[in-house]
């Protein structure tokens, strides 16, 4: 069975990939250029900053915005206020409405303040932005983020940049059960298995970045990562067959030599 | 000489400056910055009518790489 039909949407985009990329933490533009065409991604994130007067090559002018959909997010914001005034100077950049909206409630574990979040959510939502919101792997945030009109929810694997993989796949799995909208495991993923997994689970989508930035060669992890999200989705279509504690022989249990 | 503050550093500038003549002078491309005076967005369309004022606080602000 090809994979070219088993498409996604998000807010009425139709996307292929299932694979969404942080460019932050690369060495620099080319390898960070090399691992996004690696990795397949159609969506990637940006963050908004200051501009560094001695920063010549600014993202936007080596950035191919044909092939890629920016996505701008509220890293390092800590509150409501912080996440809007950040998405409003990223809309006056021209970027389209889809924003990722994170957060932060801690700077040690990264962790998401879903109240927060959620209040943010709803003057972007009322603003016209396409919210994409960030928040911890809790059934009864997504429902509510839901609820409110984001166009997916973006519950977490483990903290951000830790690697831990998927630390709760019962609550992922509850949110993915309740949801009508895209479930994109964003943050946490270190390696090829977790993001297979995530996909296995059910996920739409897994959205990362230091899992391959930091990875000793980033971009074999790029291809990695596409790779196993292509697998774990595979293997969600097919239906994994049912585990058991005892054996079942795959060799026939008949017409032994005596 | 009038000064402003830009990205949290003082900046003097000659008056008259607009925001478009400051972006142009730092050598950015307006295409690829946004720029909030006073807490409020200055669209883009309108850079070269904004007069910048002594005391102004400016963010001048781009994408950069982020996950």
């Amino acid at each position: 069975m090809s994979d070219t039909h088993d498409t996604w949407t998000l807010a009425g985009r139709t996307l292929t990939s299932r694979l969404i990329i942080g460019t932050g933490k690369y060495k620099d533009a080319d390898e960070t250029r090399a691992c996004l065409a690696a990795s397949g991604a159609e969506i990637v994130t940006v963050a908004l900053r200051r501009v560094d007067l001695k920063v010549k090559d600014n993202l936007l002018s080596w950035i191919d915005r044909g092939r890629y959909t920016l996505l701008p997010n509220t890293a390092g914001c800590y509150t409501a206020d912080e996440a809007v005034r950040t998405l409003r100077l990223a809309r006056e950049l021209g970027i389209a409405e889809l924003v990722k909206l994170e957060v932060i409630g801690d700077p040690r574990t990264l962790l998401p303040d879903n109240e927060e979040t959620l209040k943010a959510a709803k003057i972007l939502l009322d603003e016209g932005f396409v919210v994409l919101p960030y928040c911890t792997d809790d059934p009864i945030v997504c429902r509510k983020l839901e609820a409110m009109g984001c166009a997916a929810v973006m519950p977490l694997a483990a903290p951000i940049g830790s690697g831990l993989g998927i630390r709760n796949p019962h609550n992922i799995r509850l949110i993915i059960e309740q949801a009508k909208i895209p479930v994109i495991v964003d943050a946490g993923v270190g390696t090829a298995s977790d993001a297979a997994i995530a996909m296995e689970l059910g996920c739409t989508a897994v959205l990362m970045n230091t899992a391959v930035a930091h990875a000793q060669v980033p971009v074999l992890m790029a291809e990695a990562m596409r790779d196993g999200i292509v697998a774990g989705r595979k293997a969600f279509r097919a239906g994994r067959m049912p585990a058991r504690v005892v054996g079942s022989a795959s060799s026939p249990t008949t017409g032994m030599i005596e | 000489m009038p000064t402003l503050v830009l990205n949290g550093e003082p900046h003097p500038f000659t008056p008259g400056t607009t925001v478009g003549a400051l972006v142009a002078s730092l050598g950015l491309d307006p295409r690829q910055v946004a720029v909030e005076r006073n807490r409020e967005i200055v669209p883009r369309a309108t850079y070269d009518q904004t007069e910048l004022v002594d005391g102004d606080r400016l963010e001048v602000v781009t994408f950069v790489g982020g996950g």
